[in-house]
């Protein structure tokens, strides 16, 4: 049994109209410093499989078929041993 | 001769039953509902995908949806050249079952935006808009995630096929940006796909075609199926 995680990220050209309302926040609160707030996902899951590779391809296809849409958004992923 | 128009049902739907109110009721066509765990069509001539807020939303816009059992028998009715029309939430899921290029983001204001619009009919003919005779009409949209995106090769092969079917615009038919609720590109409101046989748009015409709500232009699209779909 293996953990996933899954960060799935708006590609870098594509506005996020969410991040943007964000950063318009913080500067409201007087966080000058921040920039470039973009907002994604973070998806968490386990993977019954015998080994890590198999893991590895099941995490890819869902994250490929489901969790993400390829125009817009990029993703990347981890996993480990579970107990 | 009546067409028959399939309304299929997600989980989260909630503009199926104005879709076939106003198709039976309002334009007296046949209509039957598709319950989405369902393969069968049941000889529909021509599918809704309907508004709403199927799977809630969740994860994406029609993510969910487009796996739905129903939608095998969907695409593949489509890429044999059956009549689709995805309203809203229906748009959403055909650019999620690929079906449609693009995909929606949030509005650019990052709100829900319900109010009526007028839209350009930017390609007369196709299907849905042949017996359309305005160059606008003035039809309602309801959307958070209405804003279109698509890359620039892809909105420039949307262009040069004339897929660009319904644009935000003036009453007057002007599409300056000014008109454009949402931030969608190329203020697109609604296109099909190359064949034209499948079109996807974020207003709803079913919720104007009862003549009580004093608008009716939504009626000129489903006429406009129907009178051209035996042809």
């Amino acid at each position: 049994m293996y953990k996933a995680t899954v960060i799935v990220k708006r590609r870098p050209k594509i506005l996020d109209p969410q991040g943007k309302a964000a950063e318009q926040g913080a500067k409201l609160l007087g966080f000058n410093n921040v920039s470039k707030t973009r907002i994604g996902k973070y998806i968490e899951f386990f993977v019954n499989t015998q080994n890590i590779e198999d893991a590895e391809k099941e995490v890819k296809e869902y994250s490929e078929k489901l969790l993400t849409n390829p125009i817009m958004e990029d993703f990347e992923f981890k996993i480990e041993k579970a107990e | 001769m009546k067409p028959k128009f399939g309304v299929v049902v997600f989980p989260g739907s909630n503009c199926d039953h104005d879709a076939y109110y106003s198709v039976k009721k309002i334009l007296n066509y046949d209509a039957e509902f598709l319950w989405h765990k369902e393969n069968d069509l049941k000889n529909s001539d021509v599918i809704i995908l309907p508004g709403g807020f199927s799977y809630g939303d969740y994860l994406r816009t029609g993510a969910i949806a487009r796996f739905s059992p129903i939608m095998n028998s969907v695409i593949e009715f489509a890429n044999n050249g059956g009549i689709v029309i995805g309203i809203c939430n229906g748009f959403q899921i055909l650019l999620e079952a690929g079906l449609l290029p693009g995909t929606m983001q949030q509005n650019e204001s990052l709100k829900f935006i319900c109010e009526d619009v007028h839209i350009s009919v930017q390609n007369k003919n196709t299907i849905f808009t042949k017996a359309i005779d305005n160059d606008t009409l003035k039809i309602p949209i309801a959307h958070g995630e209405g804003n279109y995106f698509a890359d620039d090769d892809t909105l420039k092969l949307l262009e040069d096929n004339d897929q660009i079917v319904f644009k935000y615009s003036s009453k007057d038919n002007d599409t300056d940006v000014i008109y454009n609720p949402n931030g969608s590109k190329l203020n697109i409101a609604g296109i099909t796909n190359k064949n034209k046989n499948v079109l996807g748009m974020m207003p709803h015409p079913e919720r104007s075609c009862d003549p009580i709500l004093r608008k009716t232009d939504g009626q000129k699209i489903f006429k406009s199926i129907a009178e051209n779909i035996f042809n």
